[in-house]
């Protein structure tokens, strides 16, 4: 079906693709790879790592990439119309701020926690501002509320810390599901990623989105609302690192403003892993969700392993590098293979 | 004629002057020099104040020209921090381990070191055509853990490195310290070669509009390959420097400088979509940032604000060039109705 929404350049399928046989059609896509290296990763590290198998260490796990998991559901469309949010952890560290500072006055954490949320939204809503209505690159609008945002959350707390939060609320942030070992928390990400997944894969919404990153130009002759969409999107990644803010807050008892400092680069390299293009167009969630999951996977396994976080981190730069990198010796390679004349593939 | 001719020469570069983007940049700076002098007069007029408004931002300001140099070519470096961490502890080690080594052969170790690192950066830039932005996010990582891993809680000290190499990082030559002077050399050569270089003009030309850079014949893989290149070695350049001038050294060094590097650019004018801009307004975007951080607690504000205003200029420069840009097309467009 040439849908002219999600098809939006109107390449035509590569029908020899279909003559691959099952498992390779399976695996030499972005995130049958993920998956697959996902799988291996598990199985590797439950055969040779004491303990990983664990319900704790499980439970860790989910617990440590839980603000990622959150904050990659929003960046995944942001990121496939082609424009990126570099400030989503800085609203992390000043919505810990705002609830820090408001229950410190006296305010209930819940009426804390919802202003946190709506000053997220307001955060997301000025990039949004600045990138559909006066037309900036969001690159450079991001770089700058990334220095903003933070400089507002440190600027209000400087270098102390509100620690004194109700225990009833900070042991939900730790609590696990019965005696699964999966935390509490996972409720509201399952039913977040459920809302995202039907809105970016099944909704006229999310196929404009594609649109969008695919080319703006031809989505708005297609009657797609580019710069309404685009806004949505940037306050809904402003809401949900406020959210994320919240939980990382509750879960370490402690609000700081340099909480959560660098992880906009986490939730970004984990969404690239995931198979998302960085050009727009292209992604989808499951993909991205193992791309986190891989990442807090080879963390944990390799911290119980006694390796330290260094190699970790250099193994996360080099998986994001050779991610991208073997998308483009893959193209590169079937544009070779292809004939002169037939349609390239560029994505 | 001859006279007349240098007259209106020199009329109109005072004219370009008047309507460059540095020059407004120029203006805040001075702007917060002044002010700030006027509450404290020991901001300026003290030889520390002096020295330090000059000495603090050379640093910021190599990295800040190599990172220009790369944005104009449409590209980004990311990595430029974990590069100065790097080639910092690199400098350390090298004093450390042979004992006697000219201070000239650290400096050339610093330099290849780091153009190597942006070697590597440029090649899977140019040769993969993968975004800058993803391969330096990723390499910002790997370096970053490379040196974690080869520093450990290891530290480099003073006293690991020879007196006249520290005092390089504190001393001065007519009041200038000298390493205002290495950074300020670089700065005249960066800018002379953008500006009236050949290979330079085409960094603009492939900034602007890399297909068509492309299709007019210019190399563009070999260009980018060496903006990378420069903007390693100057960072690396930056973390010798910062070894001189801080005297110690641990994984951590230069964490995060990629933003400050990223922001001074932006602050002065260079677009961030590649094609225009100068080094020389980088070079004043890097002096402006972090003058403004010791100018803020003298005029009463607290030092944690210095991010939200840094965020505050950031945002001010793009608008400030979305307007420009703006005003500059309806002129364009005026001037071609009237035609």
């Amino acid at each position: 079906m040439t849908d002219l929404i999600s098809g939006g350049t109107a390449t035509p399928r590569v029908y020899k693709d279909y003559a691959r046989p099952l498992w390779q059609r399976v695996l030499l896509t972005r995130e049958g790879a993920v998956y697959a290296a996902l799988i291996l990763v598990i199985v590797v590290a439950a055969l040779s790592v004491r303990n990983f198998g664990s319900p704790i260490t499980m439970t860790y796990l989910l617990l440590d990439v839980t603000p990622i998991l959150l904050i990659a559901l929003p960046m995944t469309l942001v990121i496939i119309t082609g424009e990126i949010d570099l400030s989503v952890a800085s609203v992390v560290g000043l919505s810990s701020v705002v609830l820090g500072t408001l229950h410190q006055g006296g305010l209930p954490i819940e009426a804390a926690a919802f202003v946190a949320i709506v000053v997220g939204a307001i955060a997301g809503a000025f990039n949004g501002f600045l990138i559909t209505v006066v037309g900036l690159p969001s690159l450079a609008v991001t770089i700058g509320t990334l220095a903003l945002y933070r400089g507002l959350a440190v600027g209000l707390l400087g270098t102390t810390a509100v620690t004194d939060f109700t225990e009833f609320w900070t042991d939900l942030a730790k609590s696990k599901l019965g005696s699964t070992g999966v935390p509490t928390v996972m409720i509201l990400f399952v039913l977040l990623l459920v809302v995202f997944a039907i809105v970016l894969h099944f909704t006229p919404f999310g196929r404009g989105v594609f649109a969008i990153g695919l080319s703006s130009e031809a989505a708005r002759f297609s009657g797609v609302h580019v710069e309404r969409t685009k806004f949505i999107l940037f306050v809904l990644t402003g809401t949900i690192s406020a959210l994320a803010g919240i939980y990382y807050t509750l879960r370490f008892g402690s609000a700081r403003g340099d909480n959560a400092t660098g992880l906009e680069l986490s939730v970004i390299a984990a969404v690239l892993l995931g198979g998302v293009s960085i050009f727009g167009g292209r992604g989808a969630l499951h993909g991205v969700i193992a791309g986190v999951l891989l990442i807090g996977v080879l963390g944990s396994a390799l911290r119980l392993a006694n390796v330290t976080s260094d190699v970790i981190n250099i193994i996360t730069g080099v998986l994001l590098v050779a991610s991208v990198v073997s998308t483009s010796v893959l193209n590169w390679v079937r544009a070779k293979r292809t004939r002169p004349g037939e349609p390239r593939k560029t994505r | 004629m001859t006279a007349e001719t240098t007259g209106s020469r020199l009329a109109s570069g005072l004219g370009g002057l008047l309507k460059a983007r540095e020059t407004g940049i120029l203006i805040a700076l001075a702007l917060i020099v002044v002010v700030t002098t006027a509450k404290n007069p020991n901001f300026l007029f003290s030889s520390d104040g002096f020295r330090d408004l000059l000495l603090t931002p050379s640093i910021l300001l190599l990295v800040a020209v190599g990172q220009a140099i790369v944005i104009i070519t449409r590209n980004v470096d990311l990595s430029v921090g974990s590069v100065l961490g790097l080639t910092a502890y690199l400098t350390g080690r090298l004093f450390i381990d042979i004992p006697g080594i000219p201070i000239v052969a650290v400096f050339l170790a610093g330099l290849v070191f780091g153009g190597l690192l942006g070697l590597i950066n440029g090649a899977l830039v140019a040769f993969a055509r993968v975004p800058a932005l993803v391969i330096t996010l990723g390499t910002l990582y790997a370096f970053r853990g490379i040196n974690v891993l080869w520093t450990g809680s290891d530290r480099i000290n003073a006293s690991d490195m020879p007196k006249p190499f520290l005092a390089l990082g504190t001393q001065s030559i007519l009041f200038i310290p000298v390493l205002t002077i290495i950074a300020v050399v670089v700065l005249v050569a960066a800018g002379w070669f953008m500006r009236n270089q050949r290979a330079g003009r085409e960094l603009y030309a492939i900034g602007s509009d890399p297909d068509a850079a492309n299709l007019y014949g210019l190399n563009v893989t070999r260009r980018v390959l060496s903006a990378f290149v420069v903007s390693g070695a100057l960072a690396g350049l930056a973390g010798v420097l910062y070894a001189a001038r801080y005297g110690t050294v641990n994984s951590q060094a230069g964490s995060g400088f990629e933003l400050e590097a990223v922001g001074a650019a932006v602050i002065g004018g260079v677009a961030i979509f590649g094609g225009s801009g100068t080094v020389w307004g980088a070079a004043i975007g890097a002096y402006l940032l972090f003058t403004i951080n010791r100018a803020l607690p003298i005029l009463g504000v607290q030092d944690f604000w210095q991010r939200a205003v840094v965020g505050v200029l950031i945002l001010g420069a793009i608008v400030l060039d979305r307007l420009l840009a703006l005003r500059q097309s309806r002129k364009l467009v005026e001037a071609r109705d009237i035609e």
